[in-house]
């Protein structure tokens, strides 16, 4: 258990993440629902990972342990040297504030701020920030920053969404289904958004979808069943974002 | 079957929802609630009074008359439409009750030594009546008794004409004469220092060299007589015997008062219900919306099905009225518990031996179509709005909010609770409506605080001004009979006097044209320095050398002004009738009072200046030593102490107002906690969602409470400055219906009363919204963002 920080994968990279015998089991009424039945995970610095799974097979559970929105039943989650799993409500919301980046299906922008206070909501509590402007440039929105999430499209609301969680340069970006909500050429703009973070921050980044067509864009790509790891295959060619399509 | 499901939802969104359901209704009920109390409370007072004149049978007309024989009484029974006369011997007397270092003045009253009492019935509440004849044996009122731990067996000491004579109480009794027992000359009754004793007619008869006469006249009369034509003719014949002028019950202290506090009582029950209900009709709108916009798409879907609007409007009818039925039980239960409570109370204060509390349907049915009515009103257009989508677009997720970049500026994002504060803000902005009625919810629970509160600012300055600015003396000594300004004066030399004044009471009628009133006149020196003529607008005034200075509210209940004249019948003496002009007037807060100079009133009478009480100046350290002396002087049927009326005035109205503002407390908080609690919640429902976000980008606890409970406090400091406007506005408008004869309520408020008002409003808001805040700590971050709302 000392050792963790100096595993690193064949490239040489460091492991930023690394989840052990993680399960999860909810209480849902009178049945015991096994979100997670021992995982095992390891994410490495400037990797781009993509989950895969049909809903249920527990990769939005298994994201939100990693991302400190919720806590394994057993099992350890160690962020760099430390065991995230053992912080309590206010360390896990200062582990959100200053190493993840989350961003969701349904953008979850807040509707009373334009565009550029939604990235600067973030970049304040953030101790190394970009400035916001140059957050929304990275994902092509710097002509509409002060616009209301009202007056913006679905992918430019996702848009927003990841410039305010990459603003604060995380050394973990999160990312649900962040495809899901839009049609395809909308999808793979927010996609090249992502890909551009990764490549110019480098930020380690896992993406969970149910949508196949994605995986090729990832270094790793993890595939999830009945809340097991049950597959994992290297791309040794990743594909550019804008060679997708669904 | 379908029918069923849909009332099953509405059993379930009521219960889903029963924290603003509770909170809605418990405002509707403490409006209902102050109603149905004012309305049982009045109508409980209004029979007991009722019920208690008739069966111990209050008589109709009084007269006060020198003396008279008791042959006359036939001539007063042929009056017509006289029905029963009753004629007693009523004197005052100084006793002396055993550990009560103070004088306490007496009204005594005779009891037939033969037969039974016709009018005036007491009722024995202990004890025994006194024996015919037995020279030593008297009934104590109840509350005097009370006030003194008196009980049957005990003595107390009276002057009955001149010596000391020891009584022994035998019973213990009430009188509907005596409801609101008041000394002569007293504001306010004290039943430590006033007492009334029923003595034995031919003991009182001896005392009071009133030997086979009578000098008080109680007459009850036939049905649908008009009592003005009985004072006229009972006026006609006393007038040689002394008669002081006889009056009806309406002037009849002890029912003036009564009825006073009941008509008080009544305005109250109008004024504060319809606040409550105006908030409740806000507050039910305003959740009415929020269910209606969460439950669009289940519209969508029952229209879908085939509902008809009929249908679905009804639906959300039922809801409503399910909040107002709510509402209504609630309030009814209270407004009974509370008038029950109210009237136990005030017929403790009046001294009901019995109390008949059997509120009819009406306060009720009253209520309860206010209550529901208000309700339906409140959520019409909400309603309206849910059945006027069509099924597409209901179900269908509503477009988030356009909010407007002109509220707050694009000043510097420097501090994350600057953008904080900036949300707060353009969500004000982003619902004006709903933000409006917040705010002025909670304003009106500071308005309602600052009206309750206004009265206890205002009795305190007309105690301010009536006792301590306007009167000098410490100590009233009034006589049995008229005395020379000399004797009156030998009272400096008692111990422990510093100055002495004289003053002359002289009954009189007091005529303008068709108006009429009974007011005694008041004879002063022409300056006094004492007891002193003091225009409430802070200055003492001194009395013109001939004619009257009047109050204003004497010169305006006549209908005079300035230098025009009144006629004045004098009801004593020669009893001449004379013109007299207006010298001048002045502002009072109490009574109708009418002053002249000691040396004019003297001319008037057609004697030598006399005088029927003194005003003294004591020495305090020696204030025991006179009051011993005093008692033991002969003539003598009161000494009245400022410092004691001062304590019964304040004692009185801690027993009526701060009752009356308690509950103006408790609702004043019912109303803030409940609006407070209903825009925390919608707020949260509405809103989670943006809060979870918060929270899962790393905002604290602490500074999404601050996103939440900013917005409140926001509003309430709108709100502050708004209540205590309305407030000042609320208790303006309520002063005029209240004012009496015997009261003019100066519109006085205290810094102290807007403070207290804010505060408690404040100290309700804040709990309140710290009890929501709770519900932050709960907030489901994972379910929240997965879906869409």
């Amino acid at each position: 258990m000392t050792t963790q920080s100096a595993e690193t994968d064949d490239r040489g990279r460091r492991c930023v993440l690394r989840a052990r015998g993680l399960s999860k089991v909810y209480r849902a009424g009178e049945v015991e629902v096994h979100a997670l039945r021992g995982v095992d995970l390891s994410l490495y610095a400037g990797e781009l990972i993509v989950l895969l799974g049909a809903s249920g097979s527990g990769k939005s559970t298994l994201l939100n342990i990693l991302g400190g929105l919720d806590t394994p039943s057993s099992g350890k989650v160690f962020f760099l040297e430390r065991d995230i799993t053992a912080l309590d409500d206010a360390e896990l919301t200062q582990y959100r504030r200053e190493h993840v980046g989350f961003v969701f299906q349904f953008y979850n922008l807040i509707p009373s701020l334009t565009a550029l206070e939604n990235v600067a909501l973030v970049t304040e509590i953030a101790s190394d920030p970009m400035p916001p402007e140059e957050a929304l440039q990275l994902v092509g929105l710097g002509e509409r920053m002060h616009h209301f999430p009202a007056q913006l499209s679905g992918g430019e609301q996702q848009r927003v969404a990841i410039a305010r969680a990459i603003a604060k340069r995380p050394s973990l970006l999160l990312c649900d289904e962040p495809t899901g909500a839009l049609d395809s050429p909308t999808g793979v703009l927010v996609l090249e958004a992502i890909e551009r973070i990764h490549e110019e921050l480098g930020t380690t980044t896992a993406l969970i979808t149910h949508n196949s067509a994605i995986a090729s864009m990832a270094d790793r790509v993890l595939t999830m069943r009945d809340g097991l790891i049950h597959q994992e295959s290297r791309n040794l060619k990743r594909r550019r974002a804008r060679e997708l399509s669904w | 079957m379908v029918k069923n499901a849909l009332n099953k939802k509405l059993v379930r969104d009521f219960w889903r929802m029963r924290g603003q359901v509770l909170a809605i209704g418990l405002i509707m009920a403490s409006g209902l609630g102050v109603l149905v109390m004012g309305l049982t409370t009045v109508e409980a007072l209004d029979e007991t009074a009722r019920a208690y004149y008739e069966r111990y049978r209050f008589a109709h007309v009084f007269a006060r008359l020198k003396r008279a024989p008791q042959t006359l009484i036939e001539r007063i029974a042929a009056i017509p439409g006289v029905q029963a006369v009753e004629v007693r011997v009523v004197a005052n007397a100084v006793l002396d009750v055993p550990g009560f270092e103070e004088p306490v003045t007496a009204e005594l009253v005779s009891l037939p030594s033969i037969g039974h009492s016709q009018l005036n019935l007491v009722v024995l509440r202990s004890g025994r009546m006194p024996r015919p004849r037995a020279t030593n044996e008297a009934l104590v009122a109840e509350p005097f008794a009370q006030a003194h731990g008196l009980r049957v067996g005990d003595r107390v000491r009276a002057i009955l004409n001149g010596s000391w004579r020891e009584l022994r109480i035998v019973g213990i009794a009430l009188s509907p004469e005596y409801v609101y027992a008041i000394g002569p000359s007293a504001l306010m009754p004290d039943d430590q220092r006033f007492g009334v004793l029923w003595l034995s007619e031919e003991v009182l008869q001896a005392a009071f060299d009133l030997d086979g006469a009578f000098n008080h006249v109680s007459v009850s009369l036939l049905r649908d007589t008009h009592p003005q034509s009985v004072i006229d003719a009972l006026d006609r014949l006393l007038e040689p015997y002394g008669g002081a002028g006889a009056y009806a019950r309406a002037d009849h202290p002890s029912h003036w008062f009564l009825m006073n506090e009941i008509e008080q009582l009544r305005t109250l029950s109008h004024i504060l219900p319809a606040i409550f209900l105006a908030v409740a009709a806000f507050l039910t709108n305003m959740v009415l919306n929020r269910l209606i916009a969460m439950e669009r798409s289940e519209i969508g879907l029952l229209k879908a099905f085939g509902y008809d609007n009929r249908e679905i409007a009804l639906h959300y009818f039922k809801f409503v009225i399910a909040i107002g039925a709510f509402g209504v039980l609630l309030g009814a239960l209270a407004g009974y518990w509370l008038g029950w409570q109210e009237t136990r109370l005030y017929a403790q204060f009046f001294h009901f031996p019995f109390l008949l509390f059997r509120p009819s349907l009406a306060p009720f049915a009253i209520g309860a179509a206010v209550g529901i009515g208000t309700a339906l009103a409140g959520a019409l257009r909400a309603v309206r709005r849910a059945v006027a989508l069509p099924p597409a677009e209901a179900m269908r997720p509503p477009a988030p909010p356009l909010f407007s970049r002109r509220m707050p500026s694009r000043a510097a994002l420097t501090q994350r609770i600057e953008l904080l504060t900036r949300i707060i803000l353009r969500q004000v902005a982003r619902w004006p409506v709903r933000s409006l009625t917040t705010c002025f919810g909670l304003s009106m629970s500071v308005a309602v605080l600052v009206v309750s509160m206004q009265w206890l600012d205002a009795t305190e300055h007309m105690i301010d001004v009536y006792f301590r600015q306007a009167q000098a003396q410490d100590l009233t000594v009034s006589f049995t009979e008229p005395r020379t300004l000399e004797a009156a004066r030998a009272l400096g030399r008692l111990p422990g006097v510093l100055a002495v004044e004289p003053a002359r009471f002289v009954p009189a009628k007091l005529r303008s044209g068709a108006r009429e009133r009974r007011e005694a006149l008041q004879g002063l020196l022409a300056e006094p320095t004492l007891y002193r003529v003091y225009d409430a607008r802070g200055e003492a005034l001194a009395l013109p050398e001939n004619g009257l200075l009047i109050s204003s509210a004497l010169a305006e209940l006549l209908g005079v002004r300035r230098g025009e004249t009144v006629d004045v019948e004098i009801l004593e003496g020669h009893r001449d009738t004379v013109s007299l002009r207006v010298a001048g007037t002045f502002e009072t807060y109490l009574g109708t009072p009418a002053y002249i100079e000691l040396g004019a009133l003297a001319r008037l009478l057609k004697e030598r200046p006399t005088v029927t009480s003194v005003h003294l100046r004591i020495d305090a350290t020696r204030e025991r030593e006179l009051l011993r002396e005093l008692k033991n002087l002969p003539g003598i049927t009161a000494i009245t102490l400022k410092s004691a009326a001062i304590r019964a005035f304040d004692e009185t109205l801690a027993e009526t107002l701060l009752i009356f503002v308690s509950f103006f407390i408790f609702f004043s908080c019912a109303l803030a906690v409940g609006v407070t609690y209903n825009a925390a919640r919608i707020a949260l429902s509405e809103r989670g969602r943006e809060f979870a976000t918060l929270r899962v980008l790393g905002f604290t606890r602490t500074e999404i409470s601050y996103l939440m409970l900013g917005e409140i406090a926001f509003l309430m400091l709108l709100a502050i400055p708004l209540g205590c406007g309305i407030g000042w506005v609320l208790a303006f408008a309520s002063l005029q219906g209240f004012e009496t004869e015997l009261y003019r309520v100066p519109f006085v408020i205290e810094p102290s009363t807007f403070g207290i008002a804010i505060s408690v409003a404040v100290v309700a808001t804040a709990l309140s919204a710290l009890a929501v805040r709770r519900r932050i700590d709960r907030l489901d971050l994972i379910g929240v963002l997965k879906t869409r709302e």
